[in-house]
């Protein structure tokens, strides 16, 4: 489908989470889970439903708070920390259902994802006058990069609650990559697509990786996806983690085997 | 004249990103302006005035901060009536207290008391949402009318609890007060709006703009992709206030010149405002003035075809005045939430293509 992972720089570490767990009420949605990330890295995380994934990334990006352990990014150790700074570090996702503003056009929505690195004072934009009028330009300029490297330039100025499933999908990419993260966490970034709009957004992912070396997190079911275009993978089950390794690794795992790759299988059939 | 984008090509963000990219939108809204300053007020007069031009304006500006409120937003409120008052209080202190005060000094320095006064009632909004906060907002506006009815440092202790607005000079032109000319009562007002309409459009185009956006349409995304909350609507919460706050203080000192907080300043306010909003289009400056224009008209045009035209009695026009604004208010949040500003949208879109279907 896709080219094998492709030849960069892995780095050191940037992203190690460490012992972390997290309940809702009697649910256990996550125990001790530890794994690291290196820069630089495509790194999946899989297993059945429900079994914690998309709590895994809430977590690094601060919108669940883990009742234990730690989370250690580009060398800041914390456990608990606002969406908002998350942001501002370097942390921008998307997410398993589409959360798009869908009053707002394209343009508007890949915007707001600069919104973090934009600073006029409200006086300058209310008169729309020096400062405020150029930062809009530069930041215009690099959403417009987006735009081209995403190909939704005829999108453009469409809201983007009338556009298809697929392209809000990649509206979504857009404006997390707008931020131009160090790190980005795709929840299930091709679920509900078209082979075709797979293969487009396989293709933008290892883009992305490599020509500007963003390290990548992504939850994704197709088992042949993930095998495809990441570089390690870590395998969770019921809020545990079964093995992590390589995708030859992980496929080789009795454990995972059992677990998920019967499920999985199953779902392909169903 | 040819309603076309075709050949007029956009060589940078800059033009792009222009208020108004096409040319005949310019041409048109450049004659309106060329109208309002250089053609009407040499007509204008005390009917004219106070009846349809100063009504109109001061409600397109009270539409245009509660449509940054609610239409951009998000967040309802029921308490515009309330924050027009604090507005109108605040000129009025202002000018008795400092009788030497630039006029135009005081309008502004009205709204900037009113946006904190906003900010301080938009607090719950961090919290609640939806209905809640309109019930919030609606406990504002009653606390604030009786706040100003009851303490009489508000309205100088005056007997009768009226505040009246003294007369007052700008470049030299009474504007407030009976002896002002109605050409610079009616200058005076439009001078506030079209400045204040400009700066509306600018924020809503930019950062500060989208933000409210992104609150409005999914909040809990905005805020894990770094916008603030907090921020966000205490902003819109203190601009909304400051523009219904100059709103306010141009409704009492310059149109009004007297006013008592039960009559001037109730509930019915916040709902007429609403409802220049809804009609106009939520999320539209073009629609604030839209809705103002129709809201204003509506009754005037009302009475003249009922009353002079078939001989109803007045009660009667009023009746089914307001049967038919309630028919549209729902017509219009069902069918069309955004308003007569959408329909101008289609309208214009349609040019655009004809004569060919598609
Ligand atoms: N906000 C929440 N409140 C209560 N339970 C939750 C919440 N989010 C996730 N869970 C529970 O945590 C478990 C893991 O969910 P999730 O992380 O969404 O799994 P996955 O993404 O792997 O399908 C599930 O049992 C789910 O019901
Ligand atoms: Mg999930």
């Amino acid at each position: 489908m896709t080219q094998p992972a492709l030849k960069r720089d892995i780095g050191d570490t940037i992203l190690a989470v460490d012992n972390i767990s997290l309940s809702f009420g009697g649910v256990k949605a996550l125990q001790n889970i530890s794994f690291s990330v290196n820069e630089h890295e495509v790194f999946a995380i899989i297993g059945p439903n429900g079994a914690g994934k998309s709590s895994m990334l809430n977590c690094i990006n601060g919108f669940y708070h883990p009742q234990e352990g730690t989370i250690t990014f580009k060398g800041e150790t914390r456990r608990q920390v606002r969406p908002s700074v998350a942001a501002r570090t370097g942390i921008a996702r998307t997410f398993q259902n589409i959360a798009l503003f869908k009053g707002m056009s394209t343009l508007d929505n890949i915007m707001t994802g600069r919104n973090t690195k934009m600073s006029t004072n409200i006086f300058l934009q209310a008169l729309h006058f020096g400062p405020a009028a150029k930062e809009e330009v530069e930041h215009r300029e690099v959403v417009e990069r987006v735009i081209d490297f995403l190909e939704i330039e005829a999108i453009r100025k469409t809201p983007v609650g009338k556009l298809p499933y697929g392209m809000q999908k990649r509206v979504e990419l857009g404006r997390a990559l707008a931020a131009e993260p160090d790190l980005l966490l795709l929840d299930e970034p091709m679920a509900g697509m078209n082979i075709e709009e797979k293969q487009d957004m396989c293709r933008f992912i290892l883009d992305v990786n490599d020509e500007f070396g963003t390290t990548i997190v992504l939850i994704e079911h197709d088992m042949g996806v993930v095998m495809d275009i990441s570089d390690r993978v870590v395998v969770l089950d019921y809020g545990r983690k079964l093995a992590e390794g390589t995708p030859d690794e992980v496929r080789g795992n009795q454990d995972v085997i059992d677990a998920y790759l019967g499920v999985a299988h199953d779902d392909a059939e169903a | 004249m040819f309603y076309r984008e075709a050949g007029q090509f956009k060589t940078s963000y800059t033009a792009d990103e222009a208020i108004f990219p096409i040319l005949q939108d310019r041409f048109f809204i450049g004659a309106i302006l060329i109208v309002a300053f250089g053609v009407i007020p040499f007509f204008i007069d005390d009917y004219w005035a106070n009846a349809i031009l100063i009504h109109f304006l001061v409600y397109a500006l009270a539409a245009l901060g509660l449509n940054i409120l609610t239409g951009y937003c998000g967040q309802v409120s029921l308490g515009t009536g309330g924050f027009m008052a604090v507005g109108a209080y605040a000129s009025y202190k202002l000018v008795t207290v400092f009788p030497e005060m630039n006029f135009i000094v005081v309008i502004l320095m009205s709204g900037f008391i009113t946006a904190a006064v906003g900010v301080f009632f938009g607090l719950p909004s961090l919290r609640i949402k939806g209905f809640y906060l309109a019930v919030a907002t609606l406990a504002a506006q009653f606390f604030l009318v009786w706040l100003f009815n009851k303490v009489g440092w508000f309205y100088n202790y005056s007997p009768t609890g009226m505040i009246v607005s003294p007369p007052r000079e700008v470049f030299g032109f009474l504007v407030t007060g009976p002896d002002a000319h109605p050409a610079a009562r009616y200058l005076f007002c439009l001078s506030f709006v079209v400045v204040f309409a400009w700066a509306a459009k600018n924020l809503v185009r930019g950062r500060i703009g989208r933000n409210w956006m992104a609150i409005r349409d999914m909040d809990i995304a905005a805020e894990l992709i770094g916008i603030r909350p907090l921020e966000a609507k205490l902003t819109a919460f203190a601009v909304s206030s400051f523009y219904i706050g100059i709103a306010g203080a141009l409704y009492f000192s310059v149109w009004l010149g007297t006013a008592e907080p039960t009559e001037a300043f109730d509930i019915n306010q916040s709902f007429f405002v609403l409802f220049i909003v809804i009609i106009g289009g939520l999320g539209s400056i073009m629609g604030s003035f839209m809705g103002a224009a129709f809201m204003v008209l509506l009754p005037i045009t009302m009475k003249s075809i009922m009353v002079d035209g078939f001989g109803f009695a007045v009660g009667a026009a009023k009746h089914a005045e307001v049967m038919l604004l309630g028919s549209l208010i729902i017509l219009f949040l069902i069918l069309e939430p955004h308003g007569l500003a959408r329909l101008w949208q289609i309208l214009k879109e349609k040019l655009r293509r004809w004569p060919f279907p598609y």
